[in-house]
């Protein structure tokens, strides 16, 4: 009982902020952060107790974790078998995400109550802050498969209502619509695929579509893997249309495009989204349906493949670009990558189902740390009033907090020993090892990359040329702002301490996770070397990065332009659909469609103005042709109608 | 002296009503128009009540209808009376065809 109560209020209080500070923003000004960051503080608490409940009391038992559904009601009942559910799903990954959502929600309204100061619409984004925690806890806790559709679409919105909060900027205008448009497209894929999995299954939940999917005997399992389209079956078709989604949503490639441009938005609202919460939604979900993208072996196949190649993509074009944000955000997509493709070396059950705790594991201290890094990047920004690397430099004794906690995120996600990036790094590396050469090849050479940029980053930021500052009106930062660096770097270290396989496996069976000490010495070494490579070039001003570009060439201006995708896609939409599909359409709607209207009007307006006169105001008139009706209908009965 | 049968009546009846139809076009007093339109309906009460006398003796459906269409002939009275009232305070004139504003 108390588990309903607790659970259902984790997801209310967020509800009640939105609502509280959505109707009464205006009037609560300034009290505004203040109220939402308690409501957050009250919901941190009791989603910290109820993990801790699920995974020491509740959750074990016989051996493994079982899921519990503190609240399950029918929400629509179309007919009997045929219904839609709504409750609250609580197995080690939720519980898992509470913690993430919820401490990465608290930090980043602490962060905002100093770095939105004196903003205009102060209270309106305290209030998205909270729908967000709001759609993001109501996703994580889904029952069924249409549940977690409709908080998807939820975060879309938040997301993209944060993205356009500075409204007045074109470039986030843009930037919001993109983000929108590109994950919608791919939710079409999701919902697809939520149709052909559904309609398979004959059921929404998850829990029987996972029994009624995996097992080789039922006859759903049967159907689902003979009946096909294309040579496919319906089964992986299904599979494949939801990881579209989730790829959409988690910025994978192709449909990573929105992810940087996301950026435009408040610095803390991409530590929170863009990072640590709703870019995991795609492989939260990956892992949510695992047992049944276990039982298709081509779809977790792709899965790898889209995840390692976007890993490396992104950390490619991550080591080229200037705005910091930008590099954070191919970071994040890179590093999802990496949760992406463990979660594809995963196979159902004991030591082989090592990538899916690692991707859980990965998720959680990416969480901790790309919030740091976030958070520090607003820090920064806060400071340098631009985004550009190029403005900066020598920036470590004017900001010490920052520098600090910014060397913590650089390091942990570098995968340097002790640190929580290492310990998930080495987990999937060995998943990765274990299950697919080419795979662990790609992804060594990713992590080298990604300690290659992170400190280009770091020492471009607080090392390089000496900084000039033009204003010294302000020092580093609020003390709101530094609390949460400080709370997040004390995570971005010790996450990794966490026992994982304890509690989160892909089976609900303790998994022990076992270490290598000479398998660590490659990953290890090869980060090391990247750092050092980084600190070689940028750590004091010199020709060297460019003459490095310079002989690169065209790679590198590949890279630095983003390997063309995002023109690729404006040629695709506005050269080949507009003109291909769009104006057609608008010729045949503005041609035949409108032609239909306006030639029914001109006929009814040439008409009416012929026999208008019949009505002249004239009484008389009007019953002579009463009386003439009269008299037709007299001669028509008598003499004509026999 | 010959006792007046059905055909007298109706041959009556059929002259007032086309009096009444014919004051009702030509005429431009409203309240003239107003009196054709009682022609007619007395015409059709004259009707009503011969064809009750003549034909189903024993039965008064026929007188009833009369009656109804008298009262109801009083109330239009009264409904018209008060629009040519509003006109002629409108139009300073109860000229039919003074007041035909309500055209297309």
């Amino acid at each position: 009982m108390t588990e309903t109560f607790v659970t259902a209020l984790i997801v209310l209080i967020p509800l009640l902020g939105y609502i509280l500070l959505g109707l009464f923003g205006r009037v609560l000004k300034r009290v505004a952060g203040g109220i939402g960051t308690m409501l957050m503080v009250i919901t941190t608490g009791l989603a910290l107790f109820m993990a801790y409940k699920y995974f020491f009391v509740l959750g074990f038992s016989t051996g493994e974790y079982q899921a519990i559904m503190p609240l399950r009601f029918t929400w629509l009942e179309f007919s009997p078998g045929m219904e839609i559910e709504m409750g609250l799903l609580v197995d080690p990954i939720s519980a898992m995400m509470l913690v993430v959502v919820t401490v990465v929600s608290l930090m980043v309204h602490v962060f905002s109550l100093g770095y939105m100061k004196g903003e205009e619409r102060y209270a309106t984004y305290f209030a998205h802050l909270s729908l967000f925690t709001f759609s993001m806890l109501g996703l994580v806790l889904s029952t069924n498969i249409f549940q977690i559709y409709i908080f998807w679409e939820l975060v879309g919105v938040s997301s993209f209502l944060l993205i356009g909060f500075y409204y007045d900027r074109p470039s986030a205008v843009a930037a919001s619509k993109k983000a929108f448009i590109v994950t919608r497209f791919a939710d079409l894929g999701f919902l697809v695929g939520i149709l052909i999995l559904s309609f398979n299954a004959g059921t929404l939940d998850f829990a029987t579509m996972i029994q009624r999917l995996t097992i080789a005997e039922s006859t759903e399992f049967k159907t689902a893997v003979t009946s096909s389209f294309i040579g496919v079956s319906a089964l992986t078709w299904g599979l494949a249309l939801v990881f579209v989604g989730g790829a959409g949503k988690s910025a994978m490639f192709p449909l990573h495009v929105w992810l940087p441009d996301a950026m435009e938005g408040p610095t803390p609202v991409s530590a929170l989204i863009h990072a640590a919460t709703m870019v995991v939604a795609g492989v939260y979900l990956v892992a949510r349906l695992f047992p049944i993208f276990n039982s298709s072996p081509p779809t977790l196949e792709m899965v790898t493949w889209v995840g390692a190649f976007s890993a490396l993509f992104a950390a490619i074009v991550a080591c080229t670009q200037t705005d910091i944000k930008r590099v954070l955000a191919y970071s994040t997509m890179s590093q999802i990558g990496f949760m992406m493709f463990a979660l594809g070396v995963a196979r159902n059950g004991g030591g082989e189902g090592l990538g899916f705790t690692a991707s859980m594991f990965h998720l959680f201290t990416h969480a901790m740390f790309k919030a740091l890094l976030f958070l520090c990047a607003g820090a920064i920004i806060h400071y340098v009033h631009s985004n550009d690397m190029t403005d900066m430099g020598g920036l470590r004794k004017y900001m010490p907090v920052t520098h600090a906690s910014f060397l913590v995120g650089c390091l942990a996600i570098s995968g340097v020993p002790f640190f929580s990036g290492f310990f998930s790094k080495e987990a999937i590396l060995l998943a990765a090892y274990e299950h697919n050469k080419v795979i662990y090849w790609v992804a060594l050479l990713t992590s080298g990359l990604t300690a290659f940029y992170m400190f280009r980053l770091y020492f471009r930021v607080f090392w390089n040329k000496p900084y000039h500052p033009h204003t010294q009106a302000h020092g580093e930062g609020t003390w709101s702002m530094m609390i949460p660096l400080i709370i997040l770097s004390v995570g971005a270290i010790s996450a990794g301490y966490i026992p994982f396989g304890e509690y989160v496996s892909a089976d609900g069976k303790k998994l022990e996770m076992e270490f290598h000490l000479a398998f660590t010495l490659l990953p290890v070494g090869i980060s090391l070397v990247g750092i050092l490579v980084a600190m070689w070039l940028y750590r004091i001003e010199n020709g060297k990065p460019d003459a490095m570009a310079a002989s690169l060439g065209r790679f590198y201006k590949a890279a630095y332009r983003k390997f063309y995708i995002d023109e690729i896609y404006l040629f695709v939409t506005r050269k080949m659909l507009f003109n291909g599909v769009g104006k057609p359409a608008a010729w045949i709607d503005r041609n035949i469609v409108d032609g239909i209207m306006n030639v029914s009007g001109t006929v009814t307006l040439w008409v009416s103005e012929r026999i208008k006169g019949l009505q002249s105001g004239k009484v008389q008139q009007y019953a002579i042709y009463f009386l003439a009706g009269v008299v037709v209908l007299v001669v028509y009965f008598l003499y004509l109608a026999k | 002296m010959q006792e007046p049968g059905l055909y007298h009546i109706l041959i009556v009846s059929t002259a007032l009503f086309f009096i009444g139809v014919y004051g009702f076009f030509t005429r431009r007093n409203l309240v003239t128009l107003l009196m054709s339109t009682e022609l007619i309906l007395n015409s059709v009460n004259l009707n009503f009540v011969a064809f009750n006398k003549y034909l189903w003796p024993g039965r008064l459906d026929g007188v009833f209808f009369a009656i109804f269409i008298i009262a109801i002939a009083a109330a239009e009275v009264a409904v018209a009376i008060a629009i040519i009232i509003n006109l002629y305070r409108s139009h300073k004139s109860i000229d039919v065809e003074k007041a035909e504003e309500m055209k297309y």
